[in-house]
């Protein structure tokens, strides 16, 4: 039977693609959702028009990398799969609903006229609110810690639900806010555009905030946190990510003032990245924060073995395909209707 | 009062209404998919306009339902761990890397290239054009086959071991994905999903027909969907006969619940109708034809089929579903054989496209596929019942550590939720048939696009010819 076991660390190696994933889910979809953020606030509905078509031909692929990062949990560490939904059981269904209601407003939106447009516009709008909203929560629930007896769930209904919860949302609606204004300053023009610069740097302000807020509170919350980040020489080694995140803040908003349309997009990514890996590192090596490591979550190695095989080969051809649909799809989006 | 609801029963409630939904809007993509790139490639082959025109028109159609499905589907991902967690964890290493697999091979492909063919007109050439809706429809196709794979293996597990841990560990993959049940299942689905399409276009263009309205469109529309009725549904059956046999071979419980039979015997009856009753454990007002069950299923009068009582109560699935939905599944195919036969007659009297009752006939028809998957679905799925992994675990065994008020109210939320937006998804479906396919090309210009230049290349090639 396939077993790569004895040749690869599995479980690590999949702990880097899962998190990959999900990384990458939190990225795409996230600017298609900040869109969603945004979408009320824009001037016209020329603007508006603009902003979907900016995102109509990508934001079903972007949403594959949920599937991706939940199946790929599933098939890689099933247990933690097994606790953490049970656990987030209705922030995940909220956010599943939220994301059924922006789904669909995009086919929705352009077939209906006049009154019922608006209905459309408003459940992009706070289908995509909500969606980003519930991502923050269930993020927040994830790095507070979840109960587990042996080999299930064992909190209550509502343990995910807490102010630092509720904080981590907002958090992540203003970081979406971020990611959508910058793609939209990439993607349009005109009044579509300055707008969007303008969102997107009142925006910076919010998200460097929060982002100070959750580097500050998590070392207080947990003291192996705490120890990781703040003793040496760990500190120093470890230093350059908040730094850096703070320094790609302040260009960005710099770029956006002198005009710059490409990089602040690409600096949002980083500064996302530097986020998640500030989480990452904070929760290494745990997947169910802090009951089950990622090695007591694995599959079986010869499920890890099988599904490697397959993503080695199909994860370069996925990426290549995905990046030839945003070559296709380069340039500035127009209002007129797609569909 | 929430708090004395089975969570088991909520829980199965809910899959079974979020999965039944689903299960319509890929049975009618696989379909179209394929239609699409058929009418493609009619197009690019010989120049007709009418292909295109119906193309343009089915595939918002298609969009529409894809992105329904899309957004159902999410939620599809979720269930097995927000609502089976329990079986998540034990059978995770075994069929968590199909779902993988249909993730990676399928999910990103259709994603990707649905964007191509559908914003790619201006973008792309018409050969690339039609090699996104191949490689969509091709997707639909990769899809059908790792879910397909992943439902039969807990259909008739095989190549597994059941680990010291209670645990189920994989020891061949070959046999984990080809399962006894899953070529079968995989044909009759794909099949039936052939047909769902094939009988919503046949209604349609029946519809315009009727009113005299697109008569070109239509004739395509009426006469492929024809083809199909006539050469597939036959082939269905033979195919859901093969299906039932490998059924019987392997889960004769659910195969005695079909038939509504209780006892075993040799040279078993044929009930054709009647109310199969659980406690009183036999099949009330049954109307019979003796020996047949035995002669279908075992080719012999005499055969031996086990009856329902072979197992212990707690071992028999519920048989007035399974027995009915199987009525219901196999009722429709035999209209839409029937329909491929008087097709054929009207065909030869050259009356296929103005004989009135027939039109009527299919009309009334266009939910039928969709109607026969469900049935067929819940056939299969109620009749492995109690077990979610036949004979390994129990449905109740399987369920996740979430209090029953949870259940109930996503439940509701989801009931609320789906109803409102596939509600109105199939408005506005109705709305582009409504429509038709030759106003399809005024709404690109009431939005002030330029004519795509597929079309505007073409209407070039036909002055050419008229020149």
């Amino acid at each position: 039977m396939l077993n790569f076991e004895s040749f690869v660390d599995l479980p690590l190696i999949w702990y880097g693609l899962i998190a990959t994933a999900v990384f990458l889910y939190i990225l795409l979809d996230g600017f298609d959702l900040g869109v969603g953020i945004l979408f009320p606030f824009a001037p016209t509905d020329q603007c508006r028009d603009r902003m979907m078509n900016s995102i109509a031909p990508f934001w079903d692929g972007n949403e594959t990398w949920l599937v991706l990062g939940g199946g790929g949990l599933f098939a890689a560490f099933p247990l933690a799969y097994a606790i953490i939904m049970p656990a987030l059981y209705i922030p995940v269904i909220i956010m599943l609903l939220g994301l059924i209601f922006r789904g669909v407003a995009f086919e929705f939106r352009f077939k209906a006229a006049g009154k019922s447009r608006r209905i459309w516009d408003d459940a992009f709008h706070f289908g995509s609110l909500v969606a980003a909203f519930m991502q923050g929560v269930i993020i927040g629930a994830i790095v507070q810690g979840i109960k587990v007896e042996g080999r299930s769930y064992a909190g209550g209904a509502f343990d995910w639900l807490d102010a630092y919860s509720v904080m981590t949302g907002v958090a992540v609606v203003f970081g979406y806010a971020l990611l959508g204004g910058t793609w939209l300053v990439m993607k349009t023009d005109g009044e579509t555009r300055d707008w969007a610069k303008k969102c997107a740097s009142y925006v910076i302000g919010y998200v460097a905030v929060f982002l100070a807020i959750v580097s500050i509170s998590m070392p207080i919350m947990n003291a192996d946190i705490r120890n990781l980040w703040f003793s040496m020489p760990n500190f120093f080694f470890l230093l350059p990510i908040p730094v850096a995140s703070l320094v790609m803040l302040i260009i960005i908003w710099r770029d956006l003032h002198a005009g710059r349309e490409y990089r602040p997009f690409l600096l949002s990514f980083g500064v996302f990245l530097t986020g998640y890996l500030g989480i990452a590192i904070s929760m290494w090596p745990y997947i169910v924060p802090f009951e089950i490591t990622f090695r007591q979550a694995a599959a079986a190695p010869e499920s890890q073995s099988l599904l490697l095989v397959g993503t080695i080969i199909m994860l370069p051809v996925v990426l290549a395909y995905v990046g030839f649909c945003y070559y296709l799809f380069r340039g500035k989006a127009s209002h007129e209707s797609l569909y | 009062m929430l708090e004395n609801l089975d969570p088991t029963l909520l829980a199965r409630i809910q899959f079974a209404f979020t999965i039944s939904f689903h299960i319509l809007f890929p049975a009618f993509t696989i379909g179209l998919a394929s239609w699409l790139a058929v009418l493609e490639w009619r197009w690019l082959k010989t120049g007709k306009q009418v292909y295109a025109d119906v193309y343009r028109m089915w595939v918002k159609i298609f969009a529409v339902t894809f992105g329904m499905g899309v957004v159902s589907g999410v939620v599809m991902s979720f269930q097995f761990g927000t609502n089976w967690s329990r079986f998540a964890d034990a059978g995770g290493s075994v069929l968590g890397p199909l779902l993988g697999y249909e993730v990676l091979t399928a999910f990103f492909l259709e994603a990707s290239f649905l964007g191509v063919m559908l914003f790619g007109w201006n973008r792309v050439s018409p050969k690339m054009h039609f090699a996104a809706t191949v490689i969509v429809a091709v997707g639909t196709l990769i899809s059908a086959f790792w879910i397909l794979s992943a439902n039969s293996w807990m259909q008739t597990p095989q190549g597994f071991r059941v680990g010291a841990d209670g645990l189920l560990y994989p020891t061949g993959w070959l046999l984990v994905i080809f399962n006894p049940s899953f070529p079968f299942r995989f044909v009759h689905m794909i099949t039936a999903a052939y047909l769902t399409t094939a009988f919503t276009v046949a209604g349609i263009g029946a519809f315009y027909l009727w009113r005299q309205r697109h008569i070109a469109h239509a004739r395509v529309m009426f006469g492929m969907a024809m083809i199909m009725a006539v050469f597939v549904a036959p082939l269905q059956l033979v195919l859901g006969d093969l299906h039932g046999l490998n059924t019987f071979k392997h889960q004769p419980a659910k195969v005695a619940a079909m038939e509504g039979l209780w006892e075993t015997r040799q040279g078993a009856p044929l009930v054709l109708f009647g109310w199969p009753d659980q406690q009183e454990e036999m099949t009330k007002y049954a109307l019979e034809i003796p020996k047949m069950s035995s002669l279908i299923l075992t080719h012999d009068l005499d055969g031996e089929v086990k009856g329902l009582k072979e197992w212990p109560a707690d071992e028999r699935p519920p048989a007035a579903w399974v027995f009915w939905a199987f009525r219901i599944m196999v009722g429709l195919g035999m209209l839409m054989i029937a329909t491929g036969v008087i097709a054929i007659v009207l065909y030869f009297r050259k009356r296929l496209f103005d004989t009135r009752w027939f039109q009527y006939s299919c009309m009334a028809l266009t939910p039928a596929g969709f109607v026969a998957v469900l049935a067929g679905w819940f056939v299969t799925e109620v009749g492995r019942q109690p077990w979610i992994v036949q004979g390994l675990m129990r449905t109740q065994d399987a369920t996740s550590p979430v209090i029953g008020t949870s259940i109930a109210i996503s439940l509701a939320a989801f009931i609320i939720v789906y109803v409102f937006v596939f509600g109105a998804g199939s408005y506005y479906i109705l709305r582009l048939i409504g429509k038709g396919p030759e106003d399809a090309q005024a709404a690109y210009g009431d939005h002030g696009v330029e004519k795509p230049p597929i079309v505007t290349e073409l209407t070039g090639k036909k002055g050419e010819q008229h020149a």
